[in-house]
């Protein structure tokens, strides 16, 4: 069957299974690259991609759910560079292999978005679905409230 | 990484149109709402539908609602969605602590309660509130509307009072009379996501009645009775806590799995008790942690 989604803001029409799973679809038929395939299950996080501005898991959601709708990647979070959150993770080498970061990005500008101030818990709160095996989070965590611009001091 | 399985998918407008398409199926067929869990028990072939039914596009199963003395909550209310509704944060403020110890943001933002309930694990977060709110399951199928109390609700691990052909609209949550106080401990292996190895929810009116349910320590969440029975009417004090804690291993009947041992959640569960009422008490005579505390 055939589906239409916004994917970073191009539209695309594509012809799905109905066992097709988003993130596959997204890697394999638009060719965008950033959903990492993880677990597979819901519980890294690493697959990650906002839905209607919504953060999701693109493992657990069939391509056919998605007719209609906007998919976000990273590669589509801003039109031209990076973001400022994006900006201040390289600057503080928040990342070591990477392969969790196109998730965490993704969870924390939905946080940014809804809540411009966020305490550390709320960063905490927002990225503990996503996974990291690298970094132990604090330099990922000191990146989104510095990127957030927070009267709260890191305090690690 | 695919799902190996192949099944038809139809995606209805109207109840009616999903009423109608389920009462045709003759075959396997499986209910899609948020698909946290569907999604992953299609990949590991736990089920094998040969139809698959989406009815997040149905209007009107997205709203939570006041009716007099009672709040329903649709088939498609995220947990993300309980979570921010000041209704239920005032009203029915356990499920605002529940709502936040389920998965994590990218979760919660497409699980649903109605879904969690309907996939009946064990574990399952919103099973023991739902219990402890006494709250009523509506269903609807080829025959009209029915309704089921919670506590009949449950049949076994991933299974429930649900017919062939019906499908679950709303849950309606009666607000108990006057104040109460709340709370969910729950425990797990770490803060983020991973699902409970044991919780309790329990609730508290100003009139000492006591409602306890466990969750993850039975083939289904569960009505704790005889401690209910036993602290009714009563006040809490140390000796009251003390008689309610004995209670726990004639109440629970927890198994040792991947996630915890059998006598690690006995223990936990008394401790959880313990905790969830002083906590509750405390939120009724208004200076407990506010709701969405960690008590674990």
């Amino acid at each position: 069957m055939d589906i239409t989604v916004t994917v970073n803001g191009e539209p695309f029409t594509l012809s799905v299974q109905p066992a097709d799973v988003l993130l596959e679809t997204l890697r394999s038929s638009v060719g965008v690259k950033s959903p990492k395939v993880g677990c597979e299950r819901g519980d890294c996080g690493s697959c990650t991609v906002l839905l209607d501005g919504h953060s999701v898991r693109s493992c657990l959601v069939l391509s056919v759910e998605t007719d209609g709708q906007e998919i976000t990647t990273v590669e589509g979070l801003s039109d031209e560079g990076l973001t400022r959150l994006q900006q201040t993770l390289i600057d503080l080498n928040s990342f070591q292999c990477g392969f969790c970061a196109p998730g965490i990005v993704l969870a924390a500008a939905e946080l940014l978005e809804e809540e411009p101030q966020p305490t550390r818990g709320d960063v905490q709160t927002a990225i503990s679905g996503n996974l990291c095996r690298c970094t132990g989070y604090e330099p990922i965590i000191d990146a989104v409230l510095a990127a957030a611009d927070t009267a709260e001091e890191p305090d690690r | 990484m695919t799902i190996a399985h192949e099944f038809d998918y139809l995606r209805p407008a109207t109840l009616e149109e999903a009423v109608e398409i389920l009462a045709k199926h003759s075959g396997n067929v499986r209910v899609l709402a948020g698909g946290t869990d569907l999604v992953p028990w299609l990949r590991d072939e736990m089920i094998a539908p040969d139809l698959v039914v989406d009815i997040k596009r149905i209007e009107g199963l997205d709203r939570i609602d006041h009716e007099g003395d009672v709040v329903s909550i649709g088939s498609l209310v995220t947990f993300t969605d309980l979570l921010r509704s000041d209704l239920i944060a005032t009203r029915l403020p356990l499920i605002t602590e529940m709502a936040g110890t389920v998965g994590s943001t990218g979760i919660r933002n497409r699980a649903t309660l109605v879904g969690n309930i309907c996939s009946a694990v064990p574990s399952c977060d919103a099973g023991p509130v739902l219990l402890a709110y006494e709250a009523i399951v509506e269903i609807v199928g080829e025959s009209g509307f029915r309704q089921i109390p919670i506590d009949t609700w449950f049949r076994g691990p991933r299974q429930t009072a649900l017919d062939r052909g019906e499908i679950v609209t709303k849950v309606i949550v009666p607000i108990p009379e006057g104040r109460h106080g709340a709370a969910y401990p729950r425990l797990s292996r770490y803060r983020g996501e991973d699902l409970a190895q044991a919780s309790v929810a329990i609730v508290i009116t100003p009139e000492n009645h006591y409602r306890v349910a466990f969750g993850a320590v039975a083939p289904t969440p569960l009505r704790a009775q005889r401690i209910e029975a036993l602290l009714d009417g009563r006040t809490l004090d140390e000796q009251l806590l003390a008689g309610a804690t004995v209670l726990v291993s004639e109440e629970v009947s927890p198994i040792t799995d991947i996630r915890s041992t059998r006598e690690y959640r006995l223990r936990m569960c008394e401790v959880m008790l313990n905790r969830g009422l002083k906590a509750a008490l405390a939120r009724l005579e208004g200076n407990g942690p506010p709701y969405g505390t960690r008590l674990m």
